[in-house]
């Protein structure tokens, strides 16, 4: 098998890889970069985030109210030496973004602009219009074009981590163009292979979300964190899923059940603010769990509007006027038009619960690195515990910045530290061990399982038993399914057995790396018997920081269901306290 | 809600089977509010998981699903069902190479992307700590347009003077390119100006305007390639006419 040697190999080529591949590049013009996504760069799912990325940048505001909004806004989940990191590097990864180009919405004064966002105490979140993730990651690709140190592998799907002796040594790809493999020698390797939110059915998430890196850390033994928690962004469009960014709510749009009331006064996240002047923290502005609970209990008690694609509530933005939703929310005029036919301008917008993002991911410490020496992850497939049991908008797009360039950084020493290379005989069995399996699955026949099958089951698993409101009876259901899903797998038929640009492949190793991240998800969420941020229990409805404040470990075990340990939340000086969204400012 | 029986014709070919491409017929029966995405979609999941076309967002905004519907370049995503009538035929984008089924090879655009340099060369170089460049709405407004080209490759697939000349950089390369220049920030378009007033640069374009056309974004490089064009003659006048204008 033809191998390609590297000092450094990324696996995902979205903000986070895009931004550790510049920073090594940057470091040291002599090392060897291997960046290597199954799309090009600038298809991957960070172009679709619309809001903008947090950033401490004006002087009303300070680095220890983004903390304090952080650690509650994750339910007292985070970690919190991870989170000063975060707001510290903040500003500054915003600002390199703008000397790289990036085209911020501005000021009259030509200084930065920032919007108000959910659980944001103050003015914080820097965006270009409404398409941030989208210009951060054409900024990124664009800027990353000037090192000819980076090399980048376009379109090869990653099957598994080459590990020897405890040490990660590289990976083996397909490269889709020819169906054959390559493998990769890296001496540090850092995983950006983004979410999975593709396991559920009706999802903001592009095609491609679906968990892949993750898999590939857990199956080498990288515990997955905190996977129980699964954001619903609140705003989704029913027909499509597709995301109607939360700066529609920052702009002063606002939230109404189908008589007309701005429901969310009624879920702890009042009194009604003035229609078109938005108040930090409180109605629409609260945090995201707290807004999509409201949905689901406002929908059983019949207060929702019926669609043809489920019940929805209404995102009224009319009174933000023509001028402001061209130049702010012009995208969200674009979609809700096209795929829902409603022009915000004239009508409210139907909107829905939507599964968006997840909190958990690859076991990471603050530096970005991983129990398994050699291995680094940053961005949405990684958990290094920012974002605890809920996530605020707006920390994500900072976050794969701040912790991209800190993966580069801590693979940068690692390589550096010296540790000696895995030999040749080592990398070639494992690379050739992982050829024999791939080869196995593209040949074999006579089960009848086929992908669009599995996955349809999974998808409605997921979706009836894990969603916004969980039971110890649906759990127990759909782990139980996870795992008959996940023996069926075992026995997947492909159609295509051809070499070229095989999607039936691709997509049979799409659904194995899903329905791994899925049985993390319920096995953790069962385990959990507690309700806390987006992990909400009918059967355990409080909050019990006496057994749970405490991070989950799904640890893989093959053909068994994970083992699940914990490990303490590093608290440094916000103790777990009341969620006060209640428009009385925070603390 | 709305249901009817749509007939695709989409073209097949895989190099390690077909001798060359061909069509197959699949009749689809599709929801009123579905897209062209939505039918392949199904397709490849209720009657033929061997098809391949690349897709992602759903919302036109990764650039994925580019590809020929009844012979215009469209993004399958946002290419509405209800605006057809009769046979809908999905081909892959014209003046690529097929790699495979509805995918094409995209290699060219990348190269040529990467020769215009679409990176900030700042005018003023400034350490993080100094804070950001100042750039006020009217300033950003002068390139902002040109920053939204999602590279989907319509803009080539509708150029004629691609499909003639394949050296020719071509309308989304171009864009960006100007983009920066355009840029209050940048100061790199000395060094931009050798490709882009090259042979294979902006005097390749003929001015038909089927970039702007197609663009799902707006983009509108006929524009940027005009004002680049206007602006490489007037350096042309200033080195010739007026030399003693040369810094």
């Amino acid at each position: 098998m033809e191998s390609v040697q590297s000092d450094v190999a990324i696996v995902g080529a979205g903000g986070a890889g895009l931004r550790a591949a510049i920073a090594l590049a940057q470091s040291d013009p002599k090392l060897r970069i291997a960046l290597i996504s199954k799309v090009y760069p600038m298809r991957s799912h960070t172009c679709a985030a619309e809001g903008g990325a947090a950033g401490v940048i004006k002087p009303d505001d300070s680095l220890e109210h983004h903390f304090n909004d952080t650690v509650g806004g994750g339910d007292w989940l985070c970690d919190q030496d991870a989170v000063d990191y975060l707001v510290q590097e903040a500003p500054k990864e915003l600002i390199q973004l703008e000397h790289w180009g990036c085209p911020w919405s501005r000021e009259p004064d030509g200084s930065v602009a920032v919007r108000p966002f959910g659980g944001m105490k103050k003015q914080r979140t820097w965006f270009a219009a409404d398409k941030s993730g989208f210009h951060i990651l054409h900024t990124l690709f664009q800027t990353s074009l000037q090192f000819a140190s980076i090399e980048r592998f376009d379109e090869y799907y990653v099957t598994e981590l080459l590990v020897h002796e405890g040490r990660c040594a590289g990976v083996v790809a397909i490269e889709m163009r020819s169906g054959q493999m390559r493998r990769f020698d890296a001496r540090a390797l850092i995983i950006a292979g983004g979410g999975a939110g593709r396991m559920f059915p009706f999802t903001t998430n592009g095609a491609i979300k679906t968990g892949d890196g993750m898999a590939l850390a857990y199956r080498a033994g990288v515990a997955l964190k905190d996977m129980e928690f699964v954001q619903y962004h609140p705003t989704g469009l029913p027909s499509t899923g597709t995301l109607l960014t939360e700066a529609c709510r920052g702009e002063g749009g606002v939230l109404l059940n189908k008589n007309g009331r701005r429901f969310l006064q009624d879920y702890g996240m009042g009194p009604e603010t003035p229609l078109g002047k938005p108040v930090f923290k409180t109605m629409e502005l609260g945090p995201r769990d707290r807004v999509s609970q409201a949905f689901w209990q406002e929908q059983k008690k019949g207060n929702m509007m019926p669609t043809q694609w489920g019940d929805a509530m209404l995102l009224d933005m009319r009174h933000l006027g023509e001028k402001t939703i061209n130049e702010r929310l012009p995208l969200v005029r674009d979609m809700s038009i096209s795929y829902m036919g409603v022009d915000p301008v004239t009508d409210p917008v139907p909107v829905r619960p939507v599964v968006h993002y997840m909190m958990g991911g690859i076991d990471t410490d603050t530096r970005a690195a991983t129990r398994l020496p050699g291995l680094f992850a940053a961005g949405e497939c990684a958990c290094v515990s920012i974002n605890g049991a809920n996530r605020l908008g707006s920390n994500s797009l900072t976050e794969l910045l701040v912790f991209g360039r800190r993966a580069a950084l801590s693979a940068l020493e690692y390589v550096k530290a010296g540790a000696a290379p895995v030999n040749e005989g080592a990398r070639a069995a494992l690379a050739t061990a992982a050829q024999g399996r791939l080869r196995e699955l593209m040949q074999r026949s006579g089960s009848g399982e086929t992908v669009a099958g599995l996955r349809k089951e999974m998808m409605q698993t997921m979706e009836q038993n894990a969603g916004i409101y969980r039971t110890s009876e649906g759990l127990t259901e759909a782990c139980a399914k996870l795992s008959e899903l996940r023996r069926r797998y075992a026995r997947i038929e492909l159609h295509d057995k051809t070499n070229v640009y095989n999607t039936d492949l691709l997509q049979a190793l799409e659904l194995g790396s899903m329905l791994d991240c899925a049985e993390a998800v319920t096995q953790s969420a069962l385990a959990r018997q507690e309700s806390r941020g987006a992990h909400q229990r009918l059967d355990f409805t409080a909050r019990d920081d006496v057994k749970f404040l405490r991070h989950s470990l799904a640890l893989y075990a093959q053909n068994e269901p994970p083992r699940i340990d914990y490990r303490d939340v590093v608290i440094t000086r916000s103790q777990p306290g009341v969620r006060d969204y209640s428009g009385g400012g925070g603390k | 809600m709305g249901e009817r029986q749509v007939e695709l014709e989409v073209l097949r070919y895989n190099p390690e089977t077909d001798r060359e491409p061909h069509f197959q017929r699949y009749s689809v029966a599709c929801r009123e509010e579905w897209v062209v995405l939505d039918a392949l979609n199904h397709v490849k999941e209720t009657l033929d998981p061997t098809l391949s076309y690349r897709w992602s967002c759903h919302m036109a905004v990764c650039g994925s699903c580019g590809m020929m519907v009844n012979g215009e370049p469209k993004l399958a995503c946002k290419t509405f069902l209800r605006n057809y009538h009769g046979v809908i035929r999905v081909e892959p984008l014209r003046h690529f190479p097929i790699e495979r089924d509805l995918v094409t090879v995209i290699d060219d655009f990348v190269a040529k992307l990467t020769r215009v340099k679409p990176y900030l060369i700042p005018k003023e170089p400034k350490s993080v700590e100094a804070g950001e460049y100042r750039q006020t709405p009217a300033q950003l407004k002068r390139y902002k347009q040109f920053t939204l080209c999602i590279n989907c490759m319509l803009c080539y697939a509708a150029c004629p003077e691609y499909g003639l000349i394949p050296d020719y950089l071509g309308p989304a390369a171009l864009s960006l390119a100007h983009r920066y220049n355009q840029d209050s920030r940048d100061g790199g378009r000395g060094e931009r100006q050798e490709e882009l007033a090259s042979k294979e640069g902006v005097w390749e374009c003929s001015f038909v305007g089927a970039c702007s056309e197609v663009c799902p974004e707006h983009v509108d490089p006929a524009a940027a390639i005009q004002q680049v064009k206007i602006r490489s003659t007037l350096d042309w006048y200033q080195e010739h006419l007026m030399p003693w204008l040369k810094k």
